[in-house]
């Protein structure tokens, strides 16, 4: 009760900072709706090799999945900030739980997350997206939990390194590869075995895969609880790594 | 209402590939009894701050054990936290934020209704003249008004022990006497223990019941104002003779009296003695009997900048 209460002091107070500086969320989106926007054109002439008629189907996915893994991954530069200003300080000095205080940032960049999602599906539609109304909605669910994982692990990591120096290319040097090898853009299974291989080993690849059978309403399909499944293992291992450094002394 | 026996802390500092200790703090003992207002001196890089970050459950110590409102720091932190409030020297409130949102969610972390709390802190606005500001961003407010909202933060649960680092750098004379008052009032009407860190010997003079002084993260002493500047230093009598050739039977009076040498500087001789002004009068008529004349004779009492110096200036750091 006192944990739950803790938790929305934080969350709100979070939220407040966010609405009343939305520019970080707006930035956030401006990217996968670019991508979506001038990238997406060019995908359609591709489509019969991508094994869809609808490009966007295949694409929307992908540009999900990718805002809820970078979007969130940057979410602890924020945290550097207060760091720095001495709030974490003030709040380590109260009697709050440490995890309430973790929790109630990871569930801003969740709300966050949501609302940049939703934004980016209906843009999708307009441009000829028609997916399952219950698979988008799944879809979504999968991006918020992914992106909560990342959030949760970008925050251990603000409050270990304390440094946007260090943070910054240790999160572009890990994101990088694991957004070419996710096939993001265009699904791995066009590419040569080799790659697909190593893709196999890539957890997110198996989300995004999942994503994309239940935006076409392919519910059975074996590759959405592996997709499932990997997400679970990922909010389970953020969270950890999360509450572990909150609640380490002197983070 | 806090008792530390040992406290220590060394950090690991790395310089490249060198890798170095710093011993902040070294074995320190002390006890604040409740309703105590007790300063903590130290020049910096003492050990006051990190010794306060000990006491307030966010650094662990590595050797000794405290307790503070009963609780011990190491086994028990959240009653620790739940006990006390606590002001850093660095600043405490998100620079985009509001300032009396800071306040009112920091009440709310303590358990302290939202209401209540902003009741409460409006009410520290006030006291603290930070009336009119209750909306603004804390990166538009100067610094001393930052600094009073730190304070205010710190007090918006009233909490039984308040630990005060530095509360009043950057802030004008007026701010300064203000918070003063404040902070007594602290104790006489709400009972609070008080326990804060500073530079300002004035402001330990006016404040504390109690003063302890840290160097090189030790404690080097612990008493009273009053009682500090009257073991350490003692107070100061200056004379200037009329001529020049009674300037040593005047040093040998004044040795005599101080059981120590007296200082000769051209015709001013000095000294200093535990209490002057008990000394005086007999002082003056020894003098005359042995038919010294004098231009002036001065009695100063010892300020705590002497103690200060005494105790942590550099003779003290050449034998240490
Ligand atoms: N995190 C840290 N890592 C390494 N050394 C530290 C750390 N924190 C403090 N120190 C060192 O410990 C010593 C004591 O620092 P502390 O901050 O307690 O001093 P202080 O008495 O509060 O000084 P000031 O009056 O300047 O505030 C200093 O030599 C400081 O450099
Ligand atoms: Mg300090």
């Amino acid at each position: 009760m006192t944990f739950l209460r803790e938790t929305s002091i934080v969350f709100n107070r979070q939220l407040r900072m966010n609405l009343r500086n939305p520019a970080w969320v707006i930035i956030g989106l401006m990217q996968p709706v670019l991508y979506l926007a001038l990238f997406g054109p060019l995908l359609e002439s591709f489509a019969p090799m991508l094994g869809t008629d609808n490009a966007y189907m295949v694409f929307v996915p992908g540009l999900l999945i990718q805002l809820g893994i970078f979007g969130a991954l940057f979410a602890g530069f924020s945290l550097i900030s207060e760091w720095r200003s001495g709030v974490i300080e003030a709040e380590r000095v109260t009697p709050a739980s440490r995890t309430a205080l973790l929790l109630g940032r990871v569930l801003r960049d969740s709300v966050q997350l949501a609302v940049q999602g939703i934004v980016l599906i209906a843009l999708g539609f307009a441009f000829g997206l028609r997916g399952s109304i219950g698979g988008m909605l799944i879809g979504l669910l999968i991006t918020i939990a992914l992106g909560t994982a990342c959030a949760s692990a970008s925050n251990a990591l603000a409050l270990t390194t304390k440094s946007e120096d260090v943070m910054a290319p240790l999160i572009n040097s890990v994101a990088l590869p694991v957004l070419l090898l996710s096939g993001i853009l265009i699904p791995m299974s066009v590419g040569p075995q080799w790659l697909q291989t190593i893709s196999d080993f890539v957890p997110t690849k198996h989300i995004v895969e999942a994503v994309r059978a239940v935006f076409a309403g392919d519910f059975a399909n074996g590759v959405v609880y592996w997709g499932i499944g990997w997400t679970a293992v990922l909010v389970a291992l953020g969270l950890w790594a999360g509450t572990r450094t909150f609640r380490k002394e002197n983070a | 209402m806090i008792h530390a026996r040992g406290l220590s802390r060394t950090f690991d500092t790395k310089h490249g590939r060198e890798k170095k200790q710093v011993q902040a703090v070294q074995g320190v003992d002390l006890d604040v009894e409740a309703g105590e207002i007790v300063g903590f001196l130290g020049p910096n890089g003492a050990g006051k701050t990190t010794t306060l970050r000990m006491l307030t459950t966010l650094l662990k110590p590595t050797a000794g054990t405290a307790t503070v409102a009963g609780f011990d720091v190491a086994t028990q932190p959240v009653d620790v936290r739940r006990s006390i409030g606590y002001v850093s020297q660095s600043g405490s409130t998100s620079p985009e934020a509001l300032a009396g949102e800071e306040i009112v969610d920091h009440g709310m972390l303590y358990g302290v209704g939202k209401q209540q709390a902003e009741r409460r802190g409006r009410e520290l606005f006030e006291q603290l003249d930070l009336d009119g500001l209750w909306t603004r961003q804390p990166r538009t407010l100067s610094g001393g008004q930052r600094r009073r909202l730190d304070i205010a933060m710190g007090l918006v649960h009233d909490p039984g022990l308040v630990f005060l680092d530095e509360p009043t750098t950057g802030l004008d004379p007026q701010a300064r006497a203000n918070l003063w008052t404040h902070i007594s009032a602290l104790r006489s009407e709400r009972g609070s223990t008080v326990f804060l860190t500073t530079h300002y010997l004035d402001e330990a003079d006016a404040l504390c019941d109690r003063i302890l002084v840290i160097d090189h993260g030790e404690i080097v002493a612990s008493d009273t104002p009053e009682s500090l500047k009257r073991q350490v230093a003692g107070d100061l009598i200056e004379l200037i003779v009329l001529s020049a050739d009674q300037v040593a039977p005047a040093a040998a009076r004044l040795s005599a009296l101080a059981g120590a040498d007296a200082e000769v500087a051209d015709r001013t001789v000095s000294v200093r003695v535990p209490r002057a002004g008990t000394e005086l009068p007999g002082l003056l008529r020894s003098l005359d009997a042995d038919g010294i004349a004098l231009e002036s004779i001065e009695v100063r009492r010892p300020t705590l900048d002497d103690v200060f110096l005494e105790l942590t200036g550099r003779s003290l750091r050449e034998h240490a």
